[in-house]
């Protein structure tokens, strides 16, 4: 029997390049290619009309090729940036341009372009470009929004860029008729992706082909592409994209086409050299994009057991200056509240309001982490109000596994219907108990507090939908010499897409993993994906590499079995070999098999020698390639589903406070999920680690910090603080739930996002457990805890 | 005006250069654009997230907050200098083994920051482990996977000598 590699916690191919400093990430290309380098003039008022621009001064400086503003924009280039994603409950969506035209609606939105022999010089002379402003009302925050005094676009007096809502039964009328009844606000602050390596864009013009290529730290290469084609007029095979190693994403970079995508290729044109640009830290703060600020309200009616039977909910989501990305967030949050419930009957309103800071796009989790934070806070209340454990509220709740499909009744942020395909939560909160010791957490905390420390223990629980569409699709081509080149659409930003889906390749052509090579992000090499976001991946692209192996996989048995002579139902491939099942004698090399597969066989190398000996004499009657078939051992395929799988998980925290301080220490993280399949155990195990590791960084100390004119304090590592390894537990207890997905070929939910998606719920419940203070906001400082304690002592 | 050029020699990963340079061109930027040692990664160019950590004569230092010419006469050693030849060393082994980085921006910066550490003590504790790696930032791995990598770097170093 061959290696089996699906499952196996096998090394990454990417490691070796990425430890030798071998790694090409865009500011990379090219290096000693001479590229110039530009430089951006953006704007240090939150509103703002511009009077002026006066580029005078910064044309004299010393290596300056050009200075671009809106003026010197044409055609497409010139109109708003796209409304990737509309809907109609976006009535009054909005974008900005490359460069602004006319006003400004956040601080950092760019107004001027310089293109310099290097970075220094396009500095210098960015400094030198003098702006005169008419300053406007800043909006900032989600009460400045909603009071509307001011407003962030003349022609949205009260904000409201989007409204929407969402009823399953009767709400009304079921609360009239509960037992009992709920009602409180919650509020979740700013955050933000944050990868290491930020925005990037290297374009090069090639002249005598009239051709562009372009390198861009993105997650999506292939809709970078059609942006590039669209805004600068030029024919889609005439453009390529590139997203070389990309150093972190977490969100951010599925936002496209940036403005610098757009302006970087079109000077490059212009200029006919090639031209580079790399985002610097502060330039991320304040021009890339943001997530997860919301106010919301919830009224909840349940029975003496803590069933939920109505649930009213209404938030507002703070979508910052523009609406590029649509309202994606919003819906999630909206129909991710509900978790692995099935509450009675409910109805969810959101606004999405503008204020004149950074945009708002998906960040890990998009959405999901307001979403579940409102459900959680729920449950712990109920639990409270009636005096019930609160794993005893959440499971008589749970959806349960004879239910699946379950249908919601809503419609997801994929415009399908709100269909969860598969799951076992009961077993789930019952892994998770055991995992942290619930049972046993009461009798531990009383001994601790008799010694006067003060420990608490939260739960959360989550259900994502994973793997949204509309498709991706692979292209799988055995080479003559028997290895095997595989290229993907979609883009890889430390995921280990170049090991997974050689994993599935290996398994289902029946080849040693290390004769299998992955391109991703490659647009020379497959045209069509949608991109890296959504827990998709491994869902999308998994699925996708597996259904074109199959196929190379069907045209090698094909051609083998006309070589030996054989039926095809009697062989088998192991190790790269097509061979007669119990006959290994009676065999062909999958690169012989290559070579056959192709009329036209010039003995270029070993293998097409080598393969002569199986060539058969063609019919002169035939056509040398039969209808329907073609060339080469290699296929193309597409996976696109239904809908979303539903992945999900229970996280649980104990937590210690520090009386005098009230310091927040994790003493205890553990996770129970559920993925579905797991090709590789050990890189879901790190894209966990991670997720959780950016879900404390969101619910104990990363926050964004606008004062009331609209500038960012907090622009800078120094002051967003981003954990370090003494921020974050020592261990994280993980238990995997396998319940594959009956949507696709392998069962994959995907992972990506996961750890990230309960935590603020978690360690909110785990602190009021501790202090007995009501958590009903994140991210918790030690200083907003010592204050709420302080309140709660003086009431 | 054109800015004055000095004349800088220093050592990269045992080879020696001679460059001229402008006097505000990072050491980061030197190593990257000038030299074509784009392994060294700068995160923040403000000195807290550590991707850009170069060995300095052995120390290691945030090379995005030095100038090329201050260290004229010196002896630096980037990630492309881990290595002997195609044997990864000790850390760079660990980190594959310990699955330590994902998307591997911040990685130089580590492996360099640890190498000189392991050098002052080859025999860390889990806490010593922590202590090393707690000025650099990932956003990736959690940093659990990294402090394995550490111990397990020791551990490989024990095992050659």
């Amino acid at each position: 029997m061959a290696t089996r590699y699906v499952g196996a916690p096998i090394r990454r191919v990417e490691d070796r390049r990425l430890v030798t400093g071998n790694g090409r990430y865009t500011d990379d290309i090219g290096v000693g290619t001479a590229a110039l380098e530009a430089a951006f003039v953006r704007s240090p008022h939150a509103h703002a009309r511009i009077r002026d621009i006066d580029v005078t001064g910064a044309l004299d400086v010393e290596g300056v090729l050009a200075i671009y503003t809106y003026e010197d924009l044409e055609g497409a280039a010139a109109e708003p940036l796209p409304i990737l994603i509309p809907h109609p409950a976006l009535h009054a969506g909005r974008t900005a341009y490359a460069l602004a035209n006319g006003v400004v609606h956040h601080v950092g939105e760019a107004i001027a372009m310089v293109v310099a022999e290097n970075r220094y010089l396009a500095e210098d002379a960015a400094t030198q470009i003098v702006v005169e402003y008419e300053i406007l009302p800043a909006v900032v925050g989600l009460d400045a929004a909603r009071a509307a005094v001011h407003s962030v676009h003349d022609d949205v007096p009260d904000n409201v860029a989007a409204h929407l809502v969402q009823q399953v039964g009767d709400v009304d009328r079921a609360m009239r008729d509960v037992p009992h009844t709920l009602e409180f606000d919650l509020q979740i602050s700013r955050s933000c992706s944050m990868p290491l390596e930020g925005k990037a864009v290297h374009a090069r013009w090639d002249p005598d082909d009239r051709s562009l290529r372009v390198y861009s730290s993105t997650q999506t290469a292939t809709s970078v592409r059609a942006a590039i084609a669209a805004k600068l007029g030029l024919p889609l095979p005439k453009v390529e994209v590139i997203a070389p190693d990309v150093g972190g994403g977490f969100g951010v970079k599925i936002m496209h086409p940036w403005p610098e995508e757009i302006l970087v290729p079109m000077a490059a044109i212009r200029l006919q050299r090639p031209v580079k640009w790399t985002e610097d830290r502060r330039e991320h703060f304040i021009s890339s994009s943001h997530e997860r600020g919301q106010q919301q309200h919830i009224s909840v009616g349940f029975d003496d057991d803590g069933r939920i039977l109505a649930l009213d909910v209404t938030f507002w989501h703070d979508n910052g200056a523009y609406t590029p990305y649509g309202i994606i967030c919003p819906i999630v949050t909206s129909t991710q509240l509900l978790g692995p419930y099935k509450p009675g009957a409910y109805r969810v309103e959101f606004r999405s309001l503008y204020t004149t800071t950074v945009i708002v796009t998906p960040y890990r989790g998009a959405g999901r982490p307001q979403g579940v934070f409102a459900m959680e806070r729920t449950m712990d209340r109920i639990a409270q109000t009636l005096g019930l454990d609160r794993t005893v509220v959440r499971a008589t709740n749970l959806i349960q596994p004879d239910e699946f499909p379950y249908d919601q009744g809503l419609i997801f942020q994929d415009g399908r219907p709100l269909i969860y395909d598969s799951g076992d939560y009961p077993a789930q909160l019952e892994m998770i108990k055991e995992l942290v010791g619930w049972d046993g957490f009461a009798a531990h905390q009383a001994a601790a507090a008799a010694q006067g420390r003060l420990l608490g223990i939260g739960i959360g629980c989550y259900v994502e939908g994973t793997g949204p569409g509309p498709y991706e699709g692979a292209h799988v081509q055995v080479l003559t010499d028997g290895s095997v080149e595989v290229a993907i659409g979609l883009t890889s930003q430390g995921q280990g897409h170049q090991t997974v889906f050689a994993q599935i390749v290996a398994d289902e052509l029946g080849v040693p993993f290390e004769r299998v090579r992955v391109t991703t992000g490659d647009t020379r090499r497959f045209g069509y994906a949608v991109g890296t976001f959504a827990s998709r991946a491994a869902v999308m692209s998994g699925s996708a590499v597996a259904l074109a192996a199959r196929a190379v996989k069907a045209k090698a048995l094909k051609v083998a079995a006309d070589a030996l002579e054989a039926s095809e139902a009697d062989l088998e491939i192991v190790d790269g070999v097509v061979a007669v099942r119990g006959n290994p004698t009676a065999s062909i090399e999958l690169g012989q098999a290559a070579v056959l597969s192709n009329p036209l066989r010039y003995a270029f190398d070993e293998a097409a020698k080598a393969a002569t000996q199986f060539a058969r004499p063609a019919d002169p009657d035939r056509p040398p390639v039969p209808e329907g078939a073609a060339p080469g051992l290699e296929s193309r395929d597409y996976y696109s589903p239904p809908r979303c799988t539903f992945a999900s998980g229970m996280h649980a925290a104990i937590v210690e406070i520090d009386p005098d301080t009230s310091e927040i220490t994790i003493e205890k993280y553990c996770v129970v999920h559920d993925c579905g399949t797991l090709i590789n155990p050990m890189i879901v195990r790190g894209q966990v680690h991670g997720g959780v590791a950016q879900g404390i960084a969101g619910a104990l100390y990363e926050t964004l910090d606008y004062d009331e004119d609209g500038q960012l304090r907090n622009a800078s590592f120094m002051d967003f603080l981003m954990p370090y390894v003494t921020e974050l537990p020592a261990r994280i207890e993980l238990g995997h739930q396998q319940t594959p997905s009956p949507l696709n070929p392998l069962g994959i939910k995907g992972a990506g996002e996961a750890g990230v998606i309960p935590v603020s719920a978690v360690i909110a419940a785990a602190v009021e457990d501790a202090t007995g203070i009501r958590i009903d906001r994140m991210p918790l400082s030690p200083s907003d805890l010592f204050h709420l304690r302080r309140e709660g002592e003086t009431k | 005006m054109t800015e004055t050029r000095h004349e800088i020699a220093l050592t990269v990963n045992g080879i020696r250069h001679r460059r001229p340079t402008v006097a505000r061109r990072t050491l980061s930027d030197f190593l990257r654009h000038d030299l074509g040692l784009v392994g060294t990664h700068v995160g923040c160019e403000h000195g807290v997230c550590g991707a850009c950590t170069v060995l300095l004569d052995g120390e290691p230092v945030r090379s995005c907050l030095i100038f090329a010419v201050s260290v004229d006469g010196r002896s630096v050693t980037t990630v492309e200098g881990l290595a002997d030849g195609e044997e990864l060393s000790p850390v760079q082994r660990a980190f594959g083994e310990c699955h330590a980085l994902q998307c591997g921006f911040c990685t130089p910066g580590f492996l360099t920051t640890i190498t000189a550490a392991l050098a002052d003590d080859p025999d860390p504790t889990r806490a010593d482990a922590v202590d090393m790696i707690a000025g650099n930032l990932c956003r990736c791995t959690g940093y659990h996977n990294i402090v394995d990598a550490v111990l397990r770097a020791a551990e490989l170093i024990r095992e050659r000598s």
